[in-house]
């Protein structure tokens, strides 16, 4: 990974008391924003990153050069729109943009590594509430998030509820389940068992443990499709040869098939942006995330002091990484408890990436909830 | 946006109407379309609406115009909302269409303390006449649509409806009844009504 340097950082004053009871201090938080905060402070969207995103939503990546994330969503005029609102989006605890995780120092000049305390999702929620008591925000007009940026919005309603009048929360969940912690352990496993791992104390050797890392996106990437989506862009499609030969097996191991090339060229892409521990770390938050779990065993319950926020969830029919079923649970909870909700499930062939990419029904439910 | 009750559908100012009077009560209005009795019920009324609708294209004109609408269906979602959850239930047009209209009913007055329910009276006169005098099953005005297919698979007369919620155990409290979009009165609407509307309670 290369060195940058994000343009805003927040330190925070307090040290944070995480759910594994270890204490994080000097703790600090690098967001971006977009558009004006309003004189009362009334105008503030907390978009939360999924589990590889970070805090360039809607700018230039500074190592890919590649433009925000959420680009089509977030802007002037756009769904979420940042003439009229300001949003902030900052990079979650454990992660490698510029907020303390594990290449961070350790304290005594060293990077933690694998001395990193384990993290969940509502520590790193404890990291954004930290940032928003910094910028004097007490209360968000939305807090939203896809993937793992809605389990952060689900957390931030059901341990602060008085923090968010909105919670927008697209193809998500309220807790991981046995094959999405299986999906993890794959990539935790692939990262481990590359030499150049080392028990995660790499960062001086100046080798990453890069080929580990690339396994585990292609194994990720592969839930983040459909099998519609594959077969369409790829189907049974061969790769032209380095030699110029067309259409033709190896009878090898090269990338003969256009999905194995395309997986090959995420994977590696992946980790010129990415640190493996900071993938171990997250993807461990993501696998304890149980959010009926931390109120009693009834999601109802997270939900007990929500009445007064307005909750719209979105599913994908194609999304088999957290389905519609999912959603479901979390929209019963809350008719449980009374707190008004919307719920859509939406059409669209691309499995769990389809909240990234256009989507016309999405962007209108967006923006109506937003403004409603 | 500002759908005002004078510019609802007839079934639907009636509901309206009736509860015009109660701001900050409760209602859930099930197949509740593209929200406008819903809007409605918030912008004239101050009513806390919340609503149910199976079509995603009308979930999203719902939550476009800041409502909050979970898409389901009617006839198993139902079971997910707590008792008396509701002031008012509401059932505008959907009774026919249900897969079991006698387990919605007993649900509409578990989930609300009270309900409305709209429907086609299969026994208006025209019907009757279509199917009399033509043999075949009415394609009427207010059931527009042909036997193979129509969404409404159980058909109801004012008289069968009265059955059913004595059979429930629910009371009858206030009723409607329209023919030409227009209102009215009681007497012989099992013959005369093209639509009902009635007020439910325990």
């Amino acid at each position: 990974m290369a060195e940058f340097s994000p343009s805003n950082l927040c330190n925070l004053p307090e040290p944070l008391v995480l759910d594994s009871g270890q204490v994080l201090s000097d703790v600090r938080i690098a967001y971006e924003t977009y558009g004006e905060l309003a004189p009362d402070k009334s105008n503030a969207i907390l978009i939360c990153h999924a589990l590889t995103g970070d805090q360039y939503v809607a700018s230039e990546h500074p190592l890919t050069g590649k433009p925000g994330w959420w680009e089509r969503m977030v802007g002037p005029g756009k769904p979420i729109d940042t003439a009229r609102h300001y949003v902030i989006c900052a990079n979650v605890i454990g992660s490698c943009m510029g907020s303390t995780g594990p290449a961070s120092d350790g304290g005594d000049g060293k990077p933690y590594a694998m001395r990193f305390p384990v993290i969940t999702i509502r520590d790193m929620v404890r990291g954004l509430i930290g940032l928003l008591d910094q910028l004097g925000i007490e209360r968000l007009h939305a807090v939203v998030g896809g993937s793992m940026g809605g389990m952060q919005a689900l957390s931030l309603a059901a341990n602060w509820p008085d923090r968010a009048s909105r919670v927008l929360v697209i193809a998500s969940t309220a807790r991981h389940s046995a094959q999405n912690i299986a999906f993890h352990e794959v990539g935790r496993q692939a990262i481990m068992a590359d030499p150049a791992w080392g028990d995660g104390d790499y960062y001086a050797r100046g080798e990453t443990p890069a080929n580990g890392l690339a396994v585990a996106r292609m194994a990720a990437h592969i839930t983040y499709l459909s099998e519609e989506g594959l077969t369409a862009k790829f189907g049974r499609r061969l790769q032209d040869r380095p030699d110029g030969t067309k259409g033709a097996i190896s009878f090898g191991f090269d990338a003969d098939f256009q999905v194995e090339s395309y997986l090959r060229y995420q994977g590696s892409g992946f980790t010129r942006r990415f640190d493996a521990n900071s993938y171990l770390y997250i993807t461990r938050a993501m696998d304890y995330f149980d959010l009926a779990q931390e109120h009693g065993g009834k999601l109802a319950n997270a939900f007990r002091e929500s009445r007064d926020t307005r909750f719209c969830l979105v599913s994908f029919d194609t999304d088999w990484l957290y389905p519609t079923a999912e959603s479901r649970h979390i929209v019963h909870a809350l008719n449980a408890t009374g707190s008004p909700v919307s719920f859509v499930e939406l059409s669209a062939p691309n499995g769990h990436d389809s909240f990234l990419l256009p989507h016309r029904q999405l962007d209108s439910i967006v923006q109506g909830f937003l403004d409603g | 946006m500002g759908e005002t009750a004078a510019s609802l559908r007839f079934d639907l100012a009636v509901i309206a109407n009736a509860i015009a009077d109660r701001p900050g009560l409760r209602a859930l209005d099930i197949g509740c379309g593209d929200g406008a009795l819903m809007a409605a019920l918030r912008d004239d009324c101050g009513v806390d609406a919340r609503g149910i609708e199976i079509d995603s294209g009308l979930v999203e004109r719902c939550v476009a115009r800041g409502l909050s609408v979970v898409q389901g269906d009617a006839n198993t979602d139902l079971a997910e909302y707590p008792d008396k959850a509701f002031d008012y239930t509401i059932l505008s047009q959907t009774l026919q269409t249900a897969t079991r209209p006698d387990l919605i009913l007993g649900e509409l007055l578990r989930v609300g303390e009270r309900a409305f329910v709209s429907f086609p009276n299969f026994a208006h006169w025209r019907t009757r006449a279509a199917l009399m005098f033509g043999g075949r099953m009415p394609v009427t005005r207010a059931l527009p649509v042909n036997w193979y297919a129509t969404p409404n698979i159980h058909h109801v007369t004012i008289e069968d409806f009265r059955d059913l919620a004595n059979e429930v155990g629910a009371r009858i409290g206030r009723s409607w009844f329209f023919a030409d979009e227009r209102p009215i009165s009681s007497a012989g609407a099992n013959w005369r009504a093209e639509f009902a509307v009635f007020e439910l309670s325990h």
